[in-house]
């Protein structure tokens, strides 16, 4: 790497976030997160983190606000640098089957998940495309690639978000900039091993071929694989990583 | 880590060079590249690695198109350098034509080399694998696996087909310790793209949205992800590197 780049990940507090953001700085990247403005515990956050050694600069974003996104985008640039990597991982749950499924439900899922890959990215492309080389990383889930029960909020915004990829990483190929949208599995986030033991070992685990769930290492490394050199040529892909949960 | 030993089959190709000097530089790998029986190039290859510092490659003959072959070949390997621990199945070969035109024996030249060659590597690997509770399996498939390509209904077969060994491979191994995956490269350069007439292949890199060839190196990275730890929760993944080319 020439300079050290700055990547931005939304999202950056949550259980996949925090490795992602702890991982890709100790690879070398500087990292700023974003987290909700909802979000009370930042403080505490960005303190323990410091603890462990990371000085990791935390804005807070909504990101379903393009104007709150162009705003602070601009914030970031100014303070920390161009921003050459964007890792769009916020997201959130609205559970419920489709019968019972309200307005606001489907609303929130998608100005979250799928809305904010636009709110996003629209602020750094531009500069990515000018300096001749970007990441965006779309997060998106198993669940956007086979559908779930009570999640066709979560589902449609997911399979959205690799919508989204394909098409923009056709748009910006011969920029440098690649897209991808990288597929987890059920991860061992603090949300997932939440779920109390019998429902994760009577529901969950007997759908992983695997037979465990995925570490947030492992995804915060397929990310950090996708943001390297050599993965220059890789862009419109949808990468599973799964325990062979799902498989097309 | 432990010093791991890498089958590279069609190791001695425009990929499969790269693919073996990428991992030979991991980990002090020992990598051992599959040519076919008597191949005139053997030496001469072998005396690049070694000029270019790489004594941890090695050589192993075999026809990968004859079952028997191959046993013998692994048994050869095991004995003389240890078991197997990551497998690339990489020898490919082309004999395009429209299928009105096509014989029987270029049907069966590339379906015995792209597909079958999977089966009769892989078999004698896969228990040595399971029995030590880690093994890493990575099929070169193609873009013209995944999109169907004119002229190419055998290779196009053949290359969709070793995915379908992948998955299925995958699962019955998954709880093993041993992943299974499959990359699926666009058009790369190496001697035989680079052979293509440059009218046609001006054509060919036109209908790349990225504008340009993938290198060997960018493959040989890809492969070398899928063969880390770290990618343990990848597996029965197809991972398109193809520029933008062909996006599922």
């Amino acid at each position: 790497m020439t300079e050290e780049r700055l990547a931005v990940v939304t999202g950056g507090m949550g259980g996949l976030g925090e490795t992602i953001s702890t991982k890709m700085a100790d690879a070398g990247y500087k990292v700023v997160v974003t987290y909700s403005p909802s979000n009370t515990k930042w403080k505490q956050w960005l303190e323990d983190m410091r603890g462990r050694g990371y000085a990791f600069a935390a804005f807070p974003v909504d990101v379903t606000d393009y104007d709150d996104c162009a705003a602070k985008c601009e914030r970031i640039h100014k303070e920390c640098g161009p921003i050459s990597i964007l890792v769009n991982n916020a997201g959130i749950t609205r559970d419920m089957t489709f019968k019972k499924m309200t307005k606001t439900d489907w609303d929130a899922v998608m100005r979250t998940n799928l809305d904010s890959c636009f709110n996003m990215t629209k602020q750094v492309m531009d500069g990515m495309i000018e300096r001749g080389w970007g990441r965006v990383i779309n997060v998106s889930s198993v669940n956007g690639q086979k559908g779930a029960f009570g999640q066709t909020n979560y589902s449609a915004a997911k399979a959205g978000i690799h919508g989204f990829t394909k098409a923009l990483a056709l748009e910006v190929a011969k920029k440098g900039v690649t897209v991808n949208t990288i597929s987890p599995g059920y991860i061992g986030t603090k949300m997932v091993t939440a779920i109390p033991k019998e429902i994760l070992d009577s529901k969950i685990l007997p759908q992983i071929p695997i037979g465990r769930l995925g570490k947030p290492d492992e995804v915060a490394g397929l990310i950090i694989y996708l943001c390297s050199e050599e993965a220059a040529f890789v862009t419109g892909a949808n990468i599973s990583i799964n325990g062979g949960q799902h498989m097309y | 880590m432990s010093k791991r030993v890498a089958l590279v089959t069609g190791g001695m190709g425009g990929i499969g060079t790269a693919v073996c000097r990428r991992l030979a530089s991991a980990n002090g790998n020992v990598v051992v590249a599959n040519c076919l029986p008597g191949y005139e190039k053997r030496d001469e290859w072998l005396a690049a690695m070694r000029a270019e510092g790489f004594d941890n490659v090695f050589a192993a003959e075999g026809d990968v198109a004859d079952f028997e072959s191959c046993g013998a070949m692994v048994r050869g390997i095991e004995s003389q350098i240890g078991p197997v621990d990551i497998l690339v199945n990489g020898a490919g070969i082309v004999r395009d034509s429209m299928l009105r035109k096509m014989s029987p024996s270029d049907w069966l030249a590339v379906i015995n080399t792209n597909l079958n060659s999977a089966f009769n590597v892989t078999k004698h690997l896969i228990d040595g694998m399971c029995e030590r509770g880690w093994g890493r399996i990575v099929n070169l498939s193609s873009v013209n696996g995944q999109r169907g390509q004119f002229g190419q209904t055998n290779y196009s077969a053949a290359k969709a087909g070793i995915h379908g060994f992948a998955k299925a491979l995958a699962q019955e191994v998954v709880k093993k310790g041993v992943t299974v995956n499959s990359v699926s490269p666009g058009y790369v350069e190496t001697d035989m793209v680079r052979s293509i007439r440059p009218d046609v292949l001006e054509r060919i890199v036109a209908g790349i949205p990225m504008g340009r060839l993938a290198k060997p190196e960018e493959i040989a990275g890809l492969i070398a992800y899928l063969t880390s730890d770290e990618a343990g929760y990848i597996t029965g993944a197809n991972i398109a590197i193809n520029g933008g080319m062909y996006m599922a």
